[in-house]
């Protein structure tokens, strides 16, 4: 238990940097470690057994069959072999005591095994980062339904593609977010029957507003895409299994949602208003949860992601970037958790080097400049057809919204998002990339909604 | 240093060209990447490195 223990590591052998979670956030801030100094050991973990790879081409040129997974790989092993990393894949964190900065991993898995401060599957570090993202979210009643799938990881992404491989198929999308929206372009591409649903009336709504939103309801509706708004009620099942007597029968079970699945294939999806949509296959696109279970220390706010000061920590030594973490941005002055491609990589890096500076501070040898706070400024993107819209700053929970499109044909458009008579987001599609840069400046800090609606003008060339 | 591209996995994010001016632009048409320089001054490595690091769909590829 203790460094005093038999077997315990000699006391001037180094502890470890660990960083939970291997893919987009905690591999840059693996990266930033090495960059910045830290030649200590440095654990990379991570739970899928995939070397870490990108996951916005997943519902993208993956799943439209245009790249093979090896073009998702992030790095090659050449290019990690310098990092010197104690890579453990297939491994889990299943808990992590702040205090003393220790993590506990699931015994008896993990590649290479583990070294480093081995006290029985836990793990003492000098510092930890997580980064261990979300999960997607699903139906009760719908992980054991063959043809109902979600869309997070590698895996799901190429199961999803074997069942969309050929076309024809009744696809119901439920979730009309910016994923049910891509996954809906790709399988219409693939020649499929696709029906979106959502709560909201147009696609998007909640983060983009009702006329970016209305914008992407005409281009789904022009490539003969279903949307409809509704609430999913249950699903419809049949027994899919055939055994050598003919169907086998389920055991049929309602849950306490009144979720009722009989079968064990699902035929189609049933809405609240009563609504019957039949389905082969049935997308669950609705939203996630930050993979924040395995953190149980009440010490850590672990409520809608890991609660972090500015300089995204948790708790001393203890760092969170990515999709899970919910810091407070300076500048906009709350806390917020961004699901964004580009936050992942920005915040990796920023939680990498304040951990270091801390270290630093606590008396260990590595050159480190003072920790500063996590200030960028947020932006994502989506693809869908031929429309990319790109966006910066919040566009989510505006209080005010305008909307200019300029070519509707075209699909050109742009829109401003503001709270508080402060402009904090910009969106465009189908402006040239100047343009967007000259947006992007605008809403780099907040400013008054005035002030920022008249250099949008400026800067588009719509005054 | 040499930089190579991945222009096909570029998402036009255009942060490359936030970072270093000198050594990244994107086309007017579709935002995808170009080099203007392929081998950069000195001066220009650290803004560079950073480009590829911060690049969201790792496009970015330098040699030493
Ligand atoms: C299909 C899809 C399309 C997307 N498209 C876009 C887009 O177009 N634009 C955009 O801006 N963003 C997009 N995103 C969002 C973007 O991919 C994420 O913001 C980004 O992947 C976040 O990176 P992360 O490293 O924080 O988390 P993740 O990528 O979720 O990685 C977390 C990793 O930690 C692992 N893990 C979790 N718990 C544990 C544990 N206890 N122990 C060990 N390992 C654990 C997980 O298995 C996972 O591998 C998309 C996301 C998806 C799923
Ligand atoms: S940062 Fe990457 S994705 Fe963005 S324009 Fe540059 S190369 Fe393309």
């Amino acid at each position: 238990m203790s460094e005093h223990g038999m077997g315990a590591p000699p006391a001037e052998a180094p502890r470890p940097i660990a960083v939970v979670g291997a893919s987009a956030a905690g591999l840059a801030a693996a990266e930033t470690l090495r960059r910045s100094g830290w030649d200590g050991p440095l654990v990379l973990i991570g739970d899928e057994p995939h070397l870490p790879y990108d996951r916005p081409p997943l519902s993208k040129q993956l799943l439209l069959g245009a790249w093979e997974p090896d073009r998702l790989l992030l790095r090659t092993t050449d290019q990690l072999d310098p990092l010197g990393l104690d890579l453990r894949l297939g491994t889990r964190a299943t808990g992590l005591d702040a205090a003393t900065r220790t993590l506990t991993l699931v015994d008896g898995v993990g590649i290479p095994p583990l070294e480093q401060g081995r006290e029985r599957g836990s793990l003492a570090c000098a510092g930890v980062i997580i980064a261990t993202g979300v999960t997607a979210r699903t139906l009760p009643g719908a992980e054991h339904l063959a043809g109902v799938h979600t869309l997070r990881t590698l895996d799901d992404a190429l199961a999803l593609r074997a069942r969309l491989a050929d076309g024809g198929r009744r696809l119901v999308i439920v979730g009309n977010g910016v994923l049910g929206c891509e996954a809906a372009a790709v399988a219409r591409g693939l020649g499929h029957e696709v029906t979106l649903v959502g709560r909201a009336t147009v696609p998007m709504a909640g983060t983009v507003g009702a006329e970016i939103g209305g914008l992407l309801a005409e281009e789904h509706r022009a490539r003969s895409v279903r949307l409809r708004t509704g609430v999913v009620d249950g699903f419809e099942t049949v027994n899919g299994f055939e055994t050598g007597n003919g169907f086998e029968t389920g055991n049929g079970f309602k849950t306490a949602n009144g979720f009722e699945t009989a079968g064990d294939r699902v035929t189609g999806v049933r809405l609240a208003d009563g609504t019957r949509l039949p389905a082969d296959l049935v997308l669950l696109a609705i939203g996630s949860e930050p993979a924040v279970r395995w953190l149980t220390d009440p010490s850590l706010d672990t409520v809608d992601g890991l609660r972090c000061d500015a300089y995204c920590a948790a708790a001393p030594g203890i760092y969170a970037a990515g999709d899970v973490a919910r810091w407070d941005h300076p500048v906009h002055g709350r806390p917020l958790r961004f699901e964004h491609r580009m936050n992942a990589t920005e915040q990796g890096m920023a939680a990498a080097r304040n951990l270091l500076a801390e270290l630093a501070g606590e008396g260990i040898d590595i050159p480190a400049p003072d920790r500063r706070p996590f200030a960028p400024v947020p932006y994502f993107w989506s693809d869908q057809y031929d429309i990319k819209m790109q966006a910066y700053g919040l566009t989510a929970g505006a209080d005010r919204t305008e909307t200019t499109v300029l070519d509707r044909d075209a699909r050109r458009a742009v829109a401003l998002y503001g709270r508080d008579g402060t402009a904090t987001g910009v969106l465009a599609i189908g402006l040239p990339p100047r343009q967007v840069r000259a947006l992007r400046a605008v809403i780099a800090t907040p400013v008054p909604w005035e002030e920022a609606r008249d250099r949008i003008r400026t800067a588009t060339g719509s005054g | 240093m040499k930089i190579t591209l991945d222009t096909d996995k570029c998402c036009a994010a255009g942060q490359c060209v936030l970072i270093a001016p000198e050594v990244f632009d994107q086309r007017d048409e579709d935002g995808i990447v170009v080099l203007l320089d392929d081998a950069p001054p000195a001066e220009q490595h650290d803004a560079v490195r950073e480009a590829a690091a911060i690049c969201p769909a790792a496009a970015i590829e330098i040699q030493a």
